[in-house]
């Protein structure tokens, strides 16, 4: 990025104020959409601002991993789409993409939120598989917080294929069972610069703080992941801050949540 | 005797046949084929006499010799710059178009222009290749430091800068923000960060109601909220005519 465009960024963030206009601790105003892919078990459009990402959840029937034969298969993947942001590149998947889907993924599964004893319907043979996919629409910073509060979203509204008696799946047709959640994970990332501590950073001011760490809560007293980023070391009471934040931040989002059903 | 079919101040879709018969004329963003005239672009149509033109209400900035506008270095070449102007075409910033000194051969470009950096520059020439030659030679026209760029609609310009600048000027005297506006959509401001985000907001309704009339009226209802001062629209046509307006073009 333009080296004057992050200094300037730097600078608003000194005098406490951010380039468009929020406090420091501020999250974009959210909107919450789900089901709106008719193919997919469930789906979710959130939009913080005017960034948007969509995530989809596919559940099949498939047979156990050799080593897991009673767990049934949770599988996270990110995609960031070239149409979202001119510097998203088609290819190979990217350490962004690879980065977002791995922490929202450990998000889900180490807070045991999807019991994936539940998923097995025959040892050995056949358990339910969920796959979560997630694409930013419109990229403006901030992808692992909107991602895995689209994939909860998802995840929640999700619903079942129709199992016949023969064995086999009809994919047309849900039943009305949903998956269920043992927990609400909610990844906040905290950026840090100088002595500052943000939440909700857009593209422009990713590239301007020094570090960020993504925790991920499932409720006022609970973390179940945590991911750091950047190059710029934190001190125990930067963490304790940032944490602070992240509960009071991951509140607000939970309250938006609980209205989605 | 030639017939207008599609009505003045209606929007045309390209391939629509505007009127019938030799007695009107195409001019921008029309052309003729047989006895009629058709549009070859999506825009407003404007009936002057006998002559039919289109305004264009979408799609990218096309350049224009003399236009001011503000572009990015993407590239530095063997003898000058290639700069992104928010159009298909890019601009080319000759050596002798980029500074009053004198550049020896082979010396370091990136002492005027590094890659990224913003610059007000004027279109020089543009051939009928596309190929576009600008110019940072001349009153406000410089490299720009610091700031911030936001991007409109380049269609939507006019309006931003307003009859002979009063727009600008009123929203840089509301917020004490320095703004320039160039051609091609790109804006560049800088002021007091909680002033500047009070800017943007301005700029960005501007963009989205300039179709609606009272626009002026409604812009300083905005930003005498934001900021709390009261704004003189007489006092500001005063001020005008001797104000720099780096604005280039007004409608």
């Amino acid at each position: 990025m333009n080296q004057e465009m992050k200094e300037h960024v730097k600078q608003a963030l000194k005098q406490g104020k951010r380039l468009d206009g929020r406090a420091l601790d501020e999250i974009r105003p959210i909107k919450i959409q789900t089901g709106i892919i008719s193919t997919a078990e469930g789906s979710a459009k959130v939009k913080f601002g005017d960034a948007e990402v969509l995530a989809g959840v596919k559940m099949a029937l498939e047979k156990p991993y050799p080593d897991t034969p009673e767990d049934g298969v949770l599988m996270v993947n990110a995609e960031l789409l070239p149409l979202s942001s001119p510097e998203f590149e088609a290819g190979p998947p990217s350490i962004e993409s690879i980065e977002t889907a791995r922490v929202i993924d450990r998000g889900i599964r180490e807070s045991k939120t999807i019991d994936t004893k539940g998923l097995c319907l025959e040892k050995g043979e056949k358990v339910w598989s969920v796959a979560v996919d997630i694409v930013p629409l419109n990229f403006d910073g901030n992808l692992i917080d909107m991602g895995g509060l689209a994939a909860i979203a998802a995840i929640k509204t999700a619903r079942y294929p129709t199992l016949n008696e023969d064995g086999s799946v009809d994919y047309h047709k849900r039943s009305e069972n949903k998956l269920e959640l043992a927990n609400v994970p909610i990844p906040i990332t905290v950026c840090k610069l100088g002595d500052l501590f943000i939440v909700d950073p857009t593209e422009q001011e990713e590239k301007a703080v020094d570090t960020r760490l993504t925790i991920t809560t499932l409720d006022e007293n609970t973390i179940c992941a945590l991911q750091k980023g950047g190059d710029v070391p934190l001190k125990v009471e930067d963490v304790q801050k940032m944490v602070e934040l992240a509960f009071k931040s991951a509140g607000e989002i939970r309250k938006i949540l609980a209205e989605v059903n | 005797m030639g017939e207008l079919i599609a009505k003045e101040r209606t929007i045309v879709v390209p391939g629509q046949v505007i009127a019938k018969g030799m007695d009107f004329l195409p001019s921008n963003g029309t052309y003729r084929k047989g006895e009629d005239v058709i549009a070859n672009r999506l825009g407003m149509l404007n009936v002057e006499g006998k002559v039919l033109k289109t305004t264009q209400i979408s799609g990218r900035y096309i350049p224009q010799q003399g236009d001011t506008i503000i572009g990015k270095v993407e590239d530095i070449l063997m003898s000058g710059w290639r700069l992104d102007i928010n159009s298909p075409y890019s601009a080319v910033l000759p050596l002798k178009d980029a500074s009053f000194d004198y550049i020896a051969k082979g010396a370091d470009l990136t002492k005027y222009f590094r890659l990224e950096d913003f610059a007000v520059a004027k279109i020089t020439n543009v051939t009928s290749q596309n190929l576009v030659d600008i110019t940072v030679k001349g009153p406000g026209l410089k490299r720009l430091r610091g700031g911030r760029i936001i991007k409109v609609s380049p269609h939507k310009v006019p309006r931003i800068i307003g009859k002979k600048g009063s727009m600008v000027s009123m929203m840089k005297k509301a917020t004490d923000c320095k703004i320039i506006v160039g051609q091609n959509g790109l804006v560049w401001l800088e002021g007091e960060p909680g002033m500047e985000a009070i800017t943007v907001q301005a700029i960005k309704k501007i963009e989205r109601e300039a179709h609606i009339s009272g626009l002026t009226d409604r812009v300083k209802k905005f930003l005498e909220e934001k900021t709390g001062k009261t704004i003189n629209l007489e006092e500001l046509q005063n001020t005008n005519n001797n104000h720099n307006t780096e604005e280039g073009e007004t409608q």
